[in-house]
């Protein structure tokens, strides 16, 4: 494992702000997987730490394909991640919605641009992300449709769904959609929350990257199959909306099974505790998403589900 | 009158809305042409909250010269306003990154939605800006080139220093003025002053623009101030300074405008050490007219931008 420093930046009375990468073997530049670009995606980094340990662990053991690089950048805000802040500590700016980035441009606009110059001409890009609701998804694989998306890759993670978006004029901006452009297999992979190390979504995620690389031929690694991802795109997901304000107890949790009429949880008066409402399935289906905050707002999504889709 | 553009129920035994006040001629003269001013989408934004006021002031106070529609959106981050927060504090969220949003979206983007719809149909919409709390901006209007034919007549009676023309390349689609363009709405943003204050002064001069604007629209038919001629720029005669190094700048100026090449603009010292680490200068004579207002920077960050010369 080699060490590298993808950008500093000098702190007034910090110290340097730092982008480390790890690197693996050598060679063709084979994957890159990138972590927390927010401060609050603990699971994200944590995720990342971890592949850096299996890595490391089958480098050592001579199970890195010859020819084969891969490089890990578990973290490109750690400035962020110390105080405790989502975007970056002093302008507020989302590193994720500030690429391509510019070698001239603003702070957020330089680190962006030096990640994605170091992680360009990679076979194939894998980013941990998170969502800006609170709340958890299955686990998945998500790829922007941008004309460069391959979803019979995604499928090789082994994850149970892939999920294909239609970028919005937001997501321009970010590294996943640049990463395509620049010619990069790019895959966003949902695993768990954000704030929390939630174990058992972290160890599907790190297994599902390492399959994804033993069926590349760039590691040696044996572990179960997984699944054949069920492919859904936008459409195929219903968003359940709340109609009232207040506590929230929702009763389904993301890979439940629900149908339609069954009620997904009931909203309750803060005060006096009596129910104001019930959230009942408008279809057939299983949740992709669940709310996870317990005060909820009217017109909250509290659900997305996907339709008409069995165990 | 006071209208809700739309509302949504919080947690906690509260209803958070977004409200316009509707001033309107009181003969119906049949045709007439409607201005909306839109203001607060960024909550550390305020000289609009003096700017809305003044205008409501002003009608009411002489109601027989409005001879079209006024409409006045003082807050469109309510939530922001109140806790003097930049972006929709519970999502951390740029609402004006969300637009045209979505009727069947979460909070911003509902919320973000009933303005558009509300808004369409208007003559004209100006979105009133403050600068946030790092740069200082001259009154200015700000046009997408893309747009600045069907703008450009209003830009430039804003009575404003600069008028600047932006290139396609560097707009943001997601914004309510380009939003309002592509729908047909002729939409132009206003910049002004610094986050979390108001000037003054500098809405007067704004306000000047908006009466003019407002007559020659025909909406207004009393007397109005002479305008300024606004010097316009363009993405290519617009030079734009930023800090090479992290540290503490120090401005030499007395405040924006005029400025000589090579003139001091400001430096940037590292305390702890005694030492200037980088003299900030003009390149060229020009017109500076956004500069560093927050004192510590790190290397990227803006220092000034200034009107003048040609660059790539």
């Amino acid at each position: 494992m080699n060490k590298e420093i993808i950008y500093t930046l000098d702190g007034l009375y910090r110290d340097p702000f730092q982008v480390e990468g790890f690197r693996f073997g050598q060679g063709n530049r084979s994957a890159c997987i990138v972590g927390a670009s927010r401060g609050n995606e603990i699971q994200q980094m944590y995720i990342c730490s971890q592949i850096v340990q299996a890595l490391k662990r089958l480098e050592e053991q001579g199970d890195i394909v010859n020819e084969n690089e891969i490089l890990v950048i578990p973290c490109m805000n750690p400035y962020s991640m110390n105080v405790g802040k989502r975007f970056w500590p002093s302008d507020n700016q989302d590193l994720n919605r500030s690429f391509p980035g510019k070698a001239d441009g603003e702070v957020v606009s330089r680190i962006s641009h030096a990640v994605l110059e170091r992680v360009k001409g990679y076979n194939y890009g894998m980013q941990f992300t998170s969502f800006y609701m609170p709340g958890d998804f299955i686990p998945h694989v998500r790829m922007m449709e941008t004309g460069y998306q391959s979803a019979s890759l995604a499928n090789l993670f082994g994850t149970p769904y892939v999920l294909i978006r239609k970028p919005k004029p937001i997501d321009t901006f970010t590294l996943n959609y640049n990463w395509q452009l620049s010619g990069t297999n790019a895959f966003s992979i949902y695993a768990g929350g954000l704030e929390e190390i939630d174990e058992n979504a972290a160890k599907q995620a790190v297994s599902s990257v390492l399959r994804f690389l033993t069926r590349m031929g760039i590691i040696r690694y044996r572990n179960h199959s997984g699944y054949i991802a069920s492919v859904i795109h936008d459409e195929d997901l219903m968003s359940v909306q709340a109609n009232l304000a207040g506590l929230w107890k929702g009763c389904k949790k993301p890979g439940d099974v629900v149908e339609y009429g069954e009620v997904l949880g009931q909203i309750l008066d803060p005060y006096e505790g009596h129910v104001k409402g019930e959230i009942v399935s408008p279809t057939q289906g299983i949740v992709f998403f669940a709310h996870n905050d317990p005060l909820i707002m009217e017109n909250t999504e509290i659900y997305r589900i996907i339709r008409r889709m069995h165990e | 009158m006071i209208k809700e553009i739309a509302s949504i129920e919080l947690p906690v035994h509260e209803n958070l809305s977004i409200r316009k006040t509707h001033l309107a001629p009181f003969v119906d003269g049949g045709e007439h042409k409607r201005l909306s001013l839109v203001t607060g989408i960024h909550g550390d934004e305020l000289d609009g909250q003096y700017i809305v006021y003044e205008v409501i002031r002003r009608v009411q106070e002489h109601p027989e010269y409005l001879a079209g529609e006024v409409d006045l959106y003082p807050a469109i981050n309510p939530l922001g306003v109140d806790m003097a927060i930049r972006a929709i504090p519970m999502f951390d969220l740029d609402m004006n990154r969300i637009f045209p949003g979505s009727e069947k979206g979460v909070m911003a983007e509902y919320f973000a939605a009933a303005l558009t719809g509300d808004l369409y149909g208007s003559d004209l919409v100006i979105d009133i800006h403050s600068s946030n709390i790092y740069v200082q901006e001259l009154p200015q209007i700000r046009v997408n080139e893309q747009f600045e034919e069907r703008v450009m007549e209003y830009a430039r009676g804003m009575n404003t220093d600069i008028v600047w023309v932006y290139s396609s390349a560097n707009a943001l689609e997601a914004t309510l003025a380009y939003t309002m363009n592509t729908l047909g709405v002729p939409a132009i943003v206003a910049e002004m002053g610094v986050g979390h204050r108001i000037n003054r002064a500098e809405c007067n001069q704004m306000l000047t623009g908006i009466f003019h604007v407002m007559q020659t629209m025909g909406i207004w038919t009393g007397p109005v101030e002479e305008v300024r001629t606004s010097l316009v720029t363009r993405e290519g005669e617009v030079s734009v300074i930023r800090c090479e190094n992290s540290g503490v700048f120090v401005s030499h100026r007395s405040g924006l405008g005029a400025v000589s090449q090579g003139e001091l603009i400001g430096e940037i010292i590292l305390p702890m050490e005694g030492r200037v680490i980088q003299e900030v200068r003009a390149p060229h004579d020009g017109f500076v007219f956004t500069l560093r207002e927050h004192p510590v920077v790190y290397a990227g960050d803006l220092i000034a931008r200034i009107h003048g010369g040609m660059y790539e």
